[in-house]
């Protein structure tokens, strides 16, 4: 077995022994959970060391038959693009497992079916065939449907079967278009690396953008995009603290990692094809409904009154940064773009763990009913001004890279829309800081006095993720040279793809 | 083949033949039968069967040329009969349907210890022997009388229980639905040895190749109502309504039977009359003139979008099943509109999938029953908190593979029929089938709500499975349902060999 095969398969194993432990044995599952998440972890440091970014093609490729009579294979592989998204989710997972030690009740189940997630996760972003693309992708589903259902909320039977509905509608355009290329092309195949090559020519071009539109809505319902998010509130804030934490920091990714996989990837020609109004789809579903994203979940962050809600929301207007981004065809957009998805992974998995520390301690989440949490838990506040400021887009923290980044490289091409998505940032430091200001500074709340400060487990949970945050904000040059150059290649295959005559947004990127 | 060389090949059916009156035998000499309580015609009901399927799968090795490569067919009786690989297919799984449906009775609390019970067991291998006819009849009188066999003993089986009023309105509503359908299709069969001066199919294919054009219509009446007949057996829209009340109405087993066989059985003759018996060379082209694509896609728009619809707000989980099986039905039917052999194959992969998920579903549905004489959802309320983890977790692996969830079986099965409706362009009715697949995701889905999200109320009694006597079944069918996606190329090649008749 391969190292991506071990990352992918080592936490299903860990459910297996799971399954056999007594349940009362609460102690055991645990620690053996946490013990099926450290290898991921280990190995995807292995990874880093042992990744050539310059390469073209996958890295550490393994290839088996799987099922010969339809050409199904065993087929996982990593490049640039899915690097870090291998790396976040092992790092995610691990720390987790660690924020789940909360869990008292149904420990066995919550356990076995969060590293099952865990093996649906690394598969998605390894998986190189279809058919194992979308095998892993609903192989998470059922998983996140308990995990809300049975762990979740008040309202976790609503938010589980509004998650689990919307996200098979979005899987069903997504098999539909998967069944579509492998009968297009000849010989019929199921391997995404060289389909793109192999529909060139062979489907009209019309049909095309039809497909690539379809795969948008599947893979927007994931983003969440406008207006495809109403599920994503629900979910977050039902679910437990751990579950919003791997929502919110690796599952939103999906949605934007298969549009750069699987849109761009196999469409090139149709992304930038003339779609509505002279303009092609990447502008009108990436670049426009990116920067309603932005500011619409702005705005409805700042008029929440639930502190987890208003971190869901901020996710639904980060999640735009990325699709404004990888949207422009220009070198700092797309670099940007996958950066700010690695950054919003450690960032928001950082509040959502901050919002479960105060509502495991005062049992509610309510903004306006707490204040002045600053002198009576000094260490708790200092993380969460620290994740609050990194989530504003602070310098000198990770997520204003990215931020900058995005918006240089939409500048480029969308002047209009990145004026527009610029001037969301005060938006953004306008919710954030006031919800700090209520929870946090001003007299402090009589009835919170006794209130314990972050115990070793949730600092050790949190530290690792600040410190990466600080780490990237002063130089992120690790991560984008790990991305960079497959990035680049992707942006050139799309654009080389246009059709002609080539849309403005080319030659305004080419003169920069 | 004459009749005596052909009786070597029907040893399957001997022997259920010779069950069915053994069964009757010994009923009548048990001593003290009307107390009830004898295992005896159960266990050589089961005997029988298991017979029937081992004799069953070793007739390829009989040393018939082509049996093995599904290439050429032999025929038995006089053209009565035909046995190749298609014919093969289906009696191995409708030997395994009848297997099982015999092991469940025996452990269900509707069947065992009534007075009646060997008439029981005589129906059950009636039935199981009349479905076996079903999927080698190629002929138009065979295949009715099989038809017609396994429709009187299931109206019988379903009113087994004498007592219980649900049960016979169910009875008396499948034999007046069943009446008038076999009604129609004996009417459009008439039609077509009438066009066609031909009672087995080889024949009507040759008759239909050479149709003077102006009798198309005529021979289009007479498919529709053959149709009937058959969607009646297999509850496709319109001609789906016996099957909630039955379902409901009849013991568990006899549902399940009903469910899995019957449905396989009325799939193998809709099959082999439309691709066999009307379809294949010449006939193919005159038949390309008939809407049947147009009124198949209709007919599985409509048998789908109606069984996935009613079953939402179904509150008896037998209901639902029933519903439910007519959505399925509707899936496998996007197989049969595509009219060709990636759809047969599609359609027979379908099929074997759904007999280990409706299968395992109908066993645990009994379990249930049989501890707590409850079939309604509200029945299973906290199942997984009192005792019944292990039945709520199959249940549970049933319902999302019936709702097509990778990395499920019942996923396989509804990929393999999407791809062969890709291949076939038609676009609309899969997408169609995939949204249907997602509404039927919120009803299965809620059976698991309760099961698991839904903490039991004080007065819902703790429950208790023995792990091999009651589970065994259930977690070797559950099983089946999880790890069949890691090696399934068996199964293709398997239907594979079965299309193979139809490609000719």
């Amino acid at each position: 077995m391969g190292l991506l095969s071990l990352m992918i398969f080592v936490p299903l194993f860990g459910m297996a022994v799971i399954l056999c432990l007594p349940s009362r044995a609460h102690g055991a599952i645990r620690w053996t959970a946490v013990a099926a998440t450290v290898p991921p972890l280990l190995y995807s440091l292995r990874l880093l060391a042992a990744f050539k970014p310059s390469e073209t093609g996958f890295q550490f490729v393994e290839r088996a038959s799987w099922i010969p009579p339809f050409g199904i294979e065993y087929y996982v592989g990593i490049d640039g693009l899915s690097i870090t998204m291998v790396l976040l989710t092992a790092l995610l997972c691990f720390l987790c497992m660690f924020a789940s030690f909360g869990i008292t009740t149904g420990v066995k189940g919550y356990f076995a079916l969060f590293l099952m997630l865990d093996t649906g996760m690394m598969g998605v972003f390894c998986a190189l065939d279809f058919f194992l693309f979308f095998v892993f992708w609903e192989m998470m589903l059922l998983p996140m449907y308990f995990l809300i259902g049975v762990w979740g909320g008040p309202r976790r039977e609503y938010a589980a079967i509004k998650f689990f509905l919307y996200t098979l509608l979005g899987s069903v355009l997504l098999l539909v278009s998967i069944l579509y290329f492998y009968f297009a092309a000849e010989p019929h195949t199921f391997d995404m690396t060289v389909l793109g090559d192999k529909l060139r020519g062979v489907v009209p071009l019309q049909v095309q953008v039809l497909i690539w539109v379809a795969l948008f809505v599947g893979f927007a319902i994931k983003i969440p995009a406008f207006p495809f998010h109403t599920w994503l509130p629900d979910a977050h804030v039902e679910a437990p603290t751990a579950i919003s934490v791997i929502l919110a920091g690796v599952l939103l990714k999906m949605g934007t990692y298969g549009i750069l996989r699987i849109n761009y990837g196999v469409l090139p020609e149709a992304t930038l094809a003339p779609f509505w109004g002279g303009q092609s789809v990447a502008f009108w579903l990436l670049a426009a409904l990116g920067t309603v994203n932005i500011v619409y979940g702005a705005m409805c962050a700042m008029a929440q009154t639930d502190l987890k809600k208003l971190v869901a929301y901020s996710s639904i207007s980060h999640m735009g940064y990325v699709m404004l981004g990888m949207s422009a065809f220009t070198d700092q957009g797309i670099n940007g773009a996958v950066l700010q998805m690695f950054n919003h992974g450690t960032i928001t998995a950082m509040l959502f763990l901050l919002v479960g520390v105060i509502y495991d301690r005062a049992h509610h989440r309510n903004i306006d009913g707490f204040g002045g949490l600053a002198s009576i838990l000094p260490v708790y506040t200092g993380v969460t001004g620290l994740a609050f400021f990194a989530a504003m887009g602070l310098p000198g923290l990770s997520a204003f890279i990215s931020e900058v980044l995005v918006l240089l490289g939409a500048w480029q091409a969308y002047p209009a829309l990145t004026v527009v998505a610029a001037s969301a940032v005060i938006l953004t430091a306008g919710y954030m800081l006031w919800a700090l200001q209520r929870v946090y500074l001003g007299p402090p709340n009589e009835k919170y006095r006794m209130l314990p400060d972050m115990s070793g487990r949730e600092l050790f949970t949190l530290i690792p993720l600040g410190a990466i945050v600080i780490f990237l904000g002063i130089y992120p040059r690790p991560i984008l040279d790990l991305q960079s150059p497959a990035l680049l290649r992707l942006n050139q295959r799309v654009r080389a793809a246009a059709p002609s005559p080539a849309p403005d947004l080319i030659a305004a990127g080419e003169k920069h | 083949m004459g009749t005596v060389e052909s009786l070597t090949l029907f040893l399957p059916e001997l022997v259920l033949s010779g069950a069915v009156l053994a069964v009757i035998l010994l009923d009548i000499a048990i001593p003290g039968r009307d107390r009830g309580g004898s295992i005896v015609p159960g266990v050589a009901s089961l005997v029988a069967a298991v017979a029937a399927l081992i004799l069953t799968t070793g007739l390829p090795a009989a040393g018939i040329p082509g049996l093995a490569t599904g290439t050429a067919p032999t025929w038995l009786f006089g053209r009565m009969l035909v046995l190749d690989g298609f014919s093969l297919f289906f009696k191995v799984l409708l030997g395994l349907s009848l297997v099982a449906v015999v092991w469940m009775s025996l452990h269900s609390r509707e069947v065992r210890g009534r007075p009646n019970e060997g008439e029981y067991y005589t129906l059950l291998v009636s039935s199981g022997l009349g479905m076996f006819l079903m999927a080698g009849a190629a002929n138009l009188l065979m295949a009715y009388l099989a038809l017609e066999f396994v429709s009187l003993t299931s109206y019988v089986l379903t009113g087994f229980l004498r007592h219980n009023r649900r049960s016979g309105e169910a009875a008396l509503k499948y034999l007046i639905y069943g009446g008038v359908a076999s009604g129609a299709m004996i009417y459009g069969m008439s039609w077509i040895f009438g066009l066609t001066g031909a009672m087995d199919y080889a024949g009507i294919a040759r008759g239909v190749g050479t149709l003077d054009p102006a009798s198309r219509p005529a021979l289009f009446l007479a498919l529709v109502l053959v149709l009937t007949g058959f969607g009646y057996k297999i509850s496709m829209v319109p001609f789906h309504m016996w099957a909630p009340d039955v379902y409901t109405g009849a013991p568990i087993p006899v549902t399940a039977f009903l469910a899995v066989g019957s449905k396989a059985a009325g799939f193998a003759m809709l099959l082999r009359f439309f691709h066999f018996g009307v379809a294949p060379g010449e006939a193919a082209a005159a038949l390309g003139r008939l809407p049947l694509v147009e009124l198949g896609s209709l007919l599985c728009v409509a048998t789908m979008t109606l069984g996935n619809l009613a079953a939402l707000s179904q509150t008896n989980l037998k209901r639902l099943l029933a519903y439910s099986s007519i959505a399925h039905a509707g899936y496998a039917l996007l197989g049969f509109v595509v009219f060709a052999a990636a759809g047969v194959q599609a359609v027979l992969f379908y099929l074997a999938v759904y007999y280990t998920m409706n299968l395992g579903a109908f066993w645990v549905v009994m379990l249930v029953a049989n501890a707590t004489g409850r079939e309604d959802i509200d029945g299973y309320r906290g199942l997984a908190w009192r005792g019944g983890a292990l039945a709520a977790v199959a249940l549970a692996v049933f319902l999302f593979s019936l709702a097509g969830l990778p990395p499920l079986a019942g996923f396989l099965g509804k990929f393999y029929v999407f791809a062969a409706g890709v291949e076939g362009r038609l676009y609309a009715l899969v997408v169609i089938g995939l949204l249907n697949s997602v509404v039927s995701l919120y009803y299965y889905a809620r059976i698991v709500k309760v099961m698991f999200l839904d903490r039991p109320e004080p007065t819902d009694p703790p429950m208790h499975f023995r792990l091999v006597g009651d589970l065994g079944v259930v977690g070797v069918l559950a099983v089946a349902n999880l790890v069949l996606i890691l090696r399934f190329d068996w199964l293709l090649d398997l239907v594979q060999t079965a299309g193979r008749v139809f490609m000719g």
